[in-house]
């Protein structure tokens, strides 16, 4: 067991430094340039010393590094110091390339995995329907073919970022006479088109972060299916593997804990500051067990990975033990701002931000929830820890329902 | 980095599991746990002739030369067996003279300790003070008088480390004179208590005792957590076997997503404390910076933890585990040692918050 980044890992940050020194922010005549074009370049240069779009052959735009997380975790604390461009974050990096790399044909991966990756296209991800959440197979949406093109009609919901994406990777009906899971291809659609209609739906946070997608006689040429027709309920489940390694990453389990106890600093509780108060005090430390208890397990896994060996049923927890502790930490952040709780959020929190103040406090109060819901709600998660983890029998419904 | 346990230390586990699936399953826990001393002298020595009762005592006394991690490794299986016996206290007598003894102390008690030709304890835990060596207020001056609770196997013990005021500790020999046992009614069966008192007994102060104390503890905190994550994990798996044989209903009970349900959110509880106590016995061997508060929110979580499950283990069994019958209540109460032993958790959460600059 060795926790040190150790000599050459420190040697590697010294690299990065180098590079950024060199390279953001932006100077001389790069400094004139508009915004996009700054970024533009900086990926450019940050692909071509490999730390950016690591995972990522470089025949697609990418810097095609072996897997090391603790390289990558290097990267990210020199690139958050400057606040230099990462990866685009967002499901096209997340979900569609990782599932174009595995399955995608090469024209595909040609096409979409370098706009993907410098920003230029955005992706949205049409799975759920009114009728088809935790059941997303029995979804409806139905692609038919006509000539070279498929014809789709439908209507996806919660489809987050839809009013902003490019294009949408969608899961439709092709193969309507074939049992549930068998008949659903993964279609890639152009957002952009007369057949494309966008509703914003207001989250309880006050946002419109999620829509409504209806598709009414809309186009996808015929060849812009992952996969082979039918397949498609299996491609979603390489994306659907992605997305719940996607949300975890080593550091921010415990990341939350620091603006945690600021708060409990800056908070009073009968004219003193909450952190000097004992029930406060015992939960911030129970909170705190349940974060460093998961950073391991995080480290073990990574380690593992790296090693290429299996880390066990662990890998399944991830993300409902995320929601669980997120939910723990924002319980607590509305304990301790007292009669701020009363207040309207204070906007929408991205994956990497926290609350800086009371109202982002409440944000996440409430966004805590939409976590616990969004990929696979909780109790979706403890059937699938309990079944393939532990090794319980399937739920009679999902078996019934063919 | 590389945040797992090597090959040495899997091959560790893997005998110390063996020996406590050969020489103690759990007829043989039980027939202890139900008898008069909670100790078994041929199974003690099983476990001693494999080299645990020196474990972290390094080779030139006669140990085994390992680290506190490899000690907690292996207080991880004993837990998950629920071995009945003295370890936990023997351990941490060892690493008192260890951490605070002269040389001469050293020489003369660690072979002994670790060869199991003499047994050891420790006594902490004060009426109305508490566990913790700045709470501890036995005067000793050449001679010991006072009280001492909670004190594991105090009435077997050949040498017992006594925490005294000023968080110092100093050795007894329970043949002197002046050294009197009374049994504890304890919960747990496997791990016997006693209360000691002390007359006028002759006593040899370990002369770092007051920097080392407080190290003895957090090593004692570790071991109780690594007991804890063995035991939760047990009292887990026991609930899914059960849970995939009790039928109800024409079916087995794991069916019922309810079952299924409370069972994943223990999994997701446990599992995840194995790499706490690892880390908490890394950062004691290797990060002091981090050693003392890591291991008190260590403590603290991992038998919170193991209690939790304890209980839902027993839920899960319906009737029987409700039963002196069922093993369950064995971890069950080996959880209320590990919860209790050294402090509650709300006393090392408050300590990690003071650790902490909180
Ligand atoms: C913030 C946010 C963003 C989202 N973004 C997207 C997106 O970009 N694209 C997209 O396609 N979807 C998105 N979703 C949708 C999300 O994937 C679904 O909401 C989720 O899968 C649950 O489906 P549902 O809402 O239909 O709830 P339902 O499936 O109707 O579930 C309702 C309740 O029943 C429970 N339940 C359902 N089935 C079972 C079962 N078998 N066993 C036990 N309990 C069960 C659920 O746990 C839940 O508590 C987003 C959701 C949120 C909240």
């Amino acid at each position: 067991m060795d926790l040190s980044y150790g000599e050459a890992y420190e040697a590697f940050r010294k690299e990065v430094q180098a590079f950024l020194a060199e390279n953001w922010p932006p100077r001389a005549e790069a400094a004139e340039l508009p915004r996009k074009d700054q970024v533009d370049r900086f990926r450019d240069r940050a692909v071509d010393a490999g730390y950016l779009a690591r995972s990522i052959p470089r025949k697609y735009g990418g810097s095609e590094q072996p897997p090391d997380a603790l390289r990558a975790s290097v990267i990210g604390e020199e690139f958050r110091k400057l606040r230099a461009p990462m990866d685009p974050v967002g499901l096209g990096v997340g979900l569609l390339v990782p599932t174009l790399l595995e399955r995608g044909t090469d024209w595909q991966k040609e096409k979409f995995i370098r706009p993907t990756l410098r920003g230029h296209i955005r992706w949205c991800q049409g799975y759920s329907e009114p009728g088809s959440g935790s059941d997303l197979a029995s979804l409806q949406t139905k692609g038919e073919l006509a000539g070279d093109e498929w014809v789709i009609n439908g209507q996806k919901i919660w489809t987050s970022g839809a009013q902003i994406a490019d294009y949408c990777f969608c899961l439709v009906r092709t193969e309507p006479e074939q049992p549930k899971h068998a008949g659903i291809s993964y279609m890639l659609i152009d957002m952009h088109q007369p057949g494309v209609e966008v509703r914003p739906l207001r989250q309880m946070t006050g946002h419109s972060g999620f829509n409504e997608v209806f598709f009414t006689d809309a186009r996808t040429p015929k060849d812009w299916i992952v996969g082979e027709r039918g397949e498609g309920w299996l491609v979603s489940r390489t994306t659907l593997k992605h997305e719940r390694s996607g949300l975890m990453n080593v550091g921010q389990a415990t990341g939350q804990l620091p603006a945690l106890v600021k708060l409990a600093r800056r908070s009073l509780r009968d004219g003193r500051p909450a952190v000097e108060d004992p029930e406060v005090r015992q939960k911030l430390a129970e909170i705190e067990g349940y974060m460093k208890a998961n950073e391991y397990a995080l480290y073990y896994r990574a380690t593992r990975g790296r090693k290429g060996r299996d880390a066990g049923r662990i890998q399944l927890m991830a993300k409902l033990i995320r929601s669980e502790i997120t939910q723990e930490v924002a319980k607590l952040a509305m304990e301790l701002i007292g009669d701020d709780g009363l207040l309207a959020g204070g906007g929408e929190l991205g994956m990497r931000e926290r609350p800086s103040d009371n109202r982002g406090w409440v944000s996440s109060y409430m966004g805590s929830l939409g976590g616990a819901i969004a990929a696979g709600s909780s109790n979706i998660q403890r059937n699938v820890i309990g079944e393939r983890g532990l090794g319980l029998p399937r739920d009679w419904a999902a078996q019934r329902s063919k | 980095m590389d945040f797992d346990i090597s090959e040495e230390q899997e091959l560790l586990q893997a005998t110390v599991r063996q020996l406590a699936g050969n020489e103690c399953p759990l007829t043989r826990v039980r027939e202890i746990f139900d008898g008069d001393s909670g100790h078994d002298p041929e199974l003690w020595k099983s476990l001693v002739e494999v080299g645990l009762g020196g474990t972290a005592i390094p080779e030139e006394f006669g140990g085994a030369g390992l680290e506190l991690l490899d000690l907690a490794l292996v207080a991880e299986c004993l837990g998950s067996a629920a071995v009945p016996g003295p370890f936990l206290g023997h351990s941490l007598a060892g690493l008192a003279v260890l951490f605070a003894g002269s040389e001469e102390q050293k020489k003369s008690w660690l072979p002994r300790l670790a060869m199991g030709d003499a047994l050891g304890t420790v006594a902490f835990a004060e009426e109305g003070s508490g566990w913790q060596p700045n709470e501890w207020t036995l005067r000793a001056n050449g001679t010991l008088r006072g009280t001492k609770q909670h004190v594991p196997y105090g009435s077997l013990a050949d040498l017992i480390v006594v925490g005294t005021a000023d968080g110092g500790l100093v050795l007894v020999e329970t043949a002197a004179d002046g050294v009197q046992s009374e049994p504890v009614d304890g919960a747990d069966r496997t791990r016997r208590l006693d209360h000691v008192s002390f007359d006028g007994a002759s006593c040899e102060a370990l002369p770092a005792g007051p920097q080392a104390s407080g190290r003895v503890r957090d090593a004692g905190l570790i071991l109780l957590s690594a007991d804890a994550y063995g035991g939760a994990a047990r009292s887990l798996e026991m609930a899914v076997e059960y849970a995939k044989t009790r039928q109800q209903f024409g079916v087995t009970i794991g069916h019922f997503q309810a079952i299924k349900h409370q069972l994943a959110n223990m999994a997701i509880e446990v599992d995840p404390v194995r790499f706490l106590v690892w880390y908490a016995a890394h950062a004691f061997d290797h990060v002091p910076d981090e050693s003392e508060r890591t291991a008190a929110l260590t403590k603290a979580h991992a038998t919170s933890v193991f209690m939790q499950t304890a209980r839902d283990s027993v839920e899960v069994h319906g009737g029987i585990g409700y039963t002196w019958e069922c093993d369950v209540q064995i971890l069950f109460k080996r959880a209320m040692f590990d919860r209790a032993f050294l402090g509650a958790p709300r006393v090392h959460r408050e300590r990690a918050a003071v650790l902490g600059g909180w």
